[in-house]
C-alpha cells in the first residue's frame, strides 16, 4: 500500500472535468486506487464516487494505491495529479 | 412589443427569430421481462451505441467550442461507463425482472438525487448531467430518432432547460442566444454561452406564444424583447455593431501587457462594487482590482455584517483573482450613502461630515471587525487595504496602531495572515498638501478624483445647476495630481488613480507623463485605456 496526498487547486473543487481526468488516469493503473477525504472514501476509477465526495477547493485528499505495481503506479499518478489537478 | 425579464449569465446583444423548444417527456413504462440475460444484452448494445453518440458529440464540440467546452462529453462517457451506475441498472433488471428503460430511469433518479442533495451549487447542477446521459440511453433503447435543431435564419433558442447535448447539437452559426426558464450560472448552457460568446439569460418566465416572433436579447440588462418596434430594433442593431467592435478590440488586446512604446508598464486595475463584478474583471483582462468598495456588505444588511461574512467575501475575491492584487477600501459610508443601523444623525453638509474613516476611528469596534476579516483573507491571495477620506498624518498613525493591534490579536490566536500593502485615498486637498509627509507612512496612494474635484473646486457634484462650471480637467485638479505623484515617489509610495478621471482617455497621456504607476477604472474601460497606453511613446 502506497499513500500520498494533494490539495485541490481548482476553484470549483474537484468538478466534472478534473474528476474525469483523474478517473482516466486511475483507470490506467492495475492497482486498486482509493480516495479519502475527511470521513469519506471512494474508488478513484469511478466518476460518480469521486464527484459524490463533494471535494472542494483547497481540500486535502489522500490517495491510496494497492496492488502489485503500487509503487510505480502511485508515482505516475502523483506526478499526473500535481501537473493537472 | 413585450419584454420579459431574466438573469443574464453572459452579456451581449442578440437579434433573431425566437424558437421555443418543447421538451417531449419520454414515457417509460415498467414492464415485466422473463429473460434477464437477453435484456442485459439489449442494454449493453444500447450503452455502446450511446457511447458512440457521445464520442461524436465530443468531436463536434471540440471543433466548435474547443477543448474546455467539449470535455463534458468525455465526462458523460465516463458517467455512462461508471461501474456503480451500470451495476445499479443491471441489478435492477436481474432482481426485479424489469425492462432496461425502466431500470435506467430509476437509476437516473437515484444518482441525480445524490447530486441534487449536495450543498455545493456546482455539484447540484450535475444532476442534469446524469439525466442527460440517462435520457440519451433511454432514447437509444426506445430506438428514437435523433433530433437536431436546424435553422436557416438567426435564432434565439428559448427552452425550459437545455442539456449539454441539446446545446452542442445546435447549428452554432445560427444560434444567437440561449434563454431558459431554469438553470443556473453554473449550468452547461451558461458555460457554453460564455465559451461561444453569445448572450444568455436564465430564470426567464416566458410564454409559448412567442415562438416564431422576432426577439432581442439584451444580455446586459437581462431582457428578452419580443416583437420590438422598428426604433427599438434599430437601436439594438446599432448596439450590436458597437459590441462587435468592442469584441474585436478585446481580441487584439487581451493578454497583452499595458506598456508604453518606450517600455514603461502601467498597472491597469478594475474598480468593483461587489462579487458579481468579478466576471467582467476577468473578461476585460484587468491586472488586478484597484478599488473594491466594501460598502455593499453593509448596505445589503439589516445589521452590521459579521467578521465571518466579510471574511468569506474578501477571501473569495482574493482567491478568484489568484495572486493578482486586490485593493479593498474600508467602509466609506456617511454623506450620500446612509445606513439605518449605524444610527447617524442627519447632517446639513454630509459630504464634509461624519463619514468614512472618521466613523471608523470613532467606533473602532466596527473598524476592527473589518480589519480582522481583511487580514484573515490576506492568507488567500494578494490583498491591499486602503483608507478613505484621510486629511492628516495623525489619522494614518491611529489607523496603523489599530492595524497593529489586530495583527497582534490574530497572531496570539494562531491565525495566519499574509503581507498586506496599506494605502490611503487622496481625495481631500488637505491630503494633497501633506502628501509629502503621508508618503512615508504608507505603501501607496490612490487618488479619488471625484471627491478631490468637488472639494478643490468647492462644487457639489450632485448639483446639476453647477454642471457647466464643474470642470474635472481644471488645472487646479491636475496640478494636485502631479504634486501627489511627485511627493508619493519621493517618499517611496506608488501612486494610482481610482476616480472617474482615471478612465478619461483624453488624460491618459497626461497621467503617463506625470509618472502615474496605476490606473483603476471600471472593467469596461480597461481595454480602451490599454490601447491608449500602448500607443504612448
Amino acid at each position: 500500500m502506497v499513500k500520498f496526498s494533494f490539495r485541490v487547486k481548482d476553484e470549483l473543487g474537484l468538478h466534472a472535468r478534473p474528476a474525469g481526468l483523474l478517473v482516466k488516469e486511475a483507470a490506467k493503473c492495475s492497482s486498486k486506487v482509493t480516495m479519502k477525504k475527511g470521513g469519506k472514501s471512494g474508488d478513484a476509477k469511478r466518476i460518480f464516487n469521486i464527484m459524490g465526495m463533494g471535494i472542494k477547493y483547497n481540500d486535502e485528499v489522500e490517495i491510496i494505491v494497492e496492488g502489485e505495481k503500487e509503487a510505480e503506479e502511485a508515482k505516475t499518478l502523483e506526478a499526473f495529479i500535481q501537473e493537472n489537478i | 412589443m413585450k419584454t420579459f425579464y431574466g438573469k443574464p449569465v453572459f452579456g451581449g446583444i442578440a437579434v433573431g427569430e425566437i424558437r421555443v423548444l418543447k421538451k417531449e417527456e419520454k414515457n417509460v413504462h415498467r414492464s415485466h421481462i422473463d429473460d434477464g440475460e437477453k435484456e442485459l444484452k439489449r442494454l449493453e448494445k444500447a450503452v455502446d451505441e450511446t457511447l458512440t453518440q457521445l464520442k461524436q458529440l465530443y468531436e463536434k464540440a471540440l471543433k466548435e467550442v474547443g477543448e474546455s467546452g467539449a470535455a463534458i462529453f468525455e465526462v458523460h462517457q465516463m458517467m455512462l461507463e461508471d461501474q456503480g451506475y451500470q451495476e445499479s441498472i443491471q441489478n435492477m433488471i436481474m432482481t426485479q425482472q424489469v425492462n432496461a428503460e425502466y431500470a435506467v430511469a430509476v437509476t437516473a433518479d437515484n444518482f441525480a438525487g445524490m447530486f441534487a442533495s449536495m450543498e455545493d451549487a456546482y455539484m447540484k447542477e450535475r444532476a442534469a448531467d446524469v439525466r442527460d446521459i440517462s435520457e440519451r440511453l433511454i432514447g437509444v433503447l426506445l430506438e428514437e430518432e435523433k433530433k437536431e435543431i436546424n435553422a436557416d435564419v438567426p435564432v434565439i433558442i428559448v427552452a425550459q432547460d437545455l442539456t449539454p447535448s441539446e446545446t452542442v447539437q445546435m447549428d452554432k452559426s445560427k444560434v444567437q442566444s440561449f434563454v431558459t426558464r431554469h438553470g443556473s450560472t453554473n449550468s452547461h448552457t451558461a458555460i457554453l454561452a460564455r465559451t461561444m460568446n453569445v448572450p444568455a439569460l436564465i430564470g426567464l418566465d416566458y410564454e409559448d406564444g412567442i415562438h416564431g416572433k422576432i426577439g432581442i436579447v439584451d444580455g446586459f440588462k437581462g431582457e428578452l424583447i419580443v416583437n420590438p418596434t422598428e426604433e427599438v430594433l434599430a437601436l439594438y442593431q446599432k448596439k450590436q455593431e458597437e459590441e462587435a467592435a468592442k469584441r474585436e478590440l478585446l481580441q487584439q488586446l487581451k493578454g497583452k501587457e499595458t506598456i508604453t512604446r518606450s517600455g514603461r508598464e502601467i498597472r491597469l486595475y478594475a474598480n468593483i462594487g461587489g462579487i458579481s463584478d468579478l466576471q467582467s474583471v476577468m473578461t476585460n483582462d484587468a491586472a488586478g482590482i484597484g478599488l473594491f468598495r466594501s460598502e455593499f456588505l453593509y448596505l445589503e444588511k439589516e445589521d452590521y455584517p459579521t467578521e465571518e461574512e466579510q471574511f468569506q467575501v474578501y477571501r473569495s475575491v482574493a482567491e478568484t483573482m489568484a495572486g493578482k492584487k486586490v485593493i479593498i477600501r474600508t467602509l466609506d459610508i456617511g454623506a450620500d450613502k446612509q445606513i439605518d443601523y449605524f444610527g447617524l444623525e442627519k447632517e446639513d453638509n454630509p459630504a464634509m461630515g461624519y463619514r468614512a474613516i472618521r466613523i471608523c476611528l470613532k467606533r473602532p469596534e466596527i473598524f476592527k471587525t473589518q480589519l480582522r476579516a481583511l487580514y484573515r483573507a490576506s492568507a488567500y491571495g494578494n490583498i491591499g487595504i486602503m483608507f478613505p477620506m484621510i486629511i492628516s498624518v495623525k489619522e494614518v498613525r491611529s489607523i496603523k496602531e489599530i492595524v497593529e493591534e489586530v495583527k497582534r490579536e490574530l497572531t496570539s490566536q494562531g491565525v495566519t495572515y499574509g503581507e498586506v500593502e496599506l494605502g490611503i485615498m487622496i481625495e481631500t486637498p488637505a491630503a494633497v498638501m501633506v502628501s509629502g509627509e503621508l508618503a512615508g507612512e504608507v505603501d501607496f496612494f490612490s487618488i479619488g478624483t471625484n471627491d478631490l474635484t468637488q472639494y478643490t473646486l468647492a462644487i457639489d457634484r450632485q448639483n446639476a445647476a453647477l454642471d457647466d462650471i464643474y470642470d474635472p480637467h481644471h488645472p487646479a485638479v491636475l496640478k494636485m495630481i502631479q504634486m501627489v505623484i511627485e511627493n508619493g515617489h519621493k517618499g517611496g509610495a506608488w501612486v494610482g488613480i481610482c476616480g472617474e478621471l482615471g478612465a478619461d482617455l483624453e488624460l491618459t497621456d497626461t497621467f503617463v507623463e506625470m509618472g502615474i504607476d496605476e490606473l483603476s477604472v471600471s472593467p469596461s474601460c480597461i481595454l480602451p485605456i490599454r490601447r491608449k497606453i500602448r500607443e504612448h511613446d
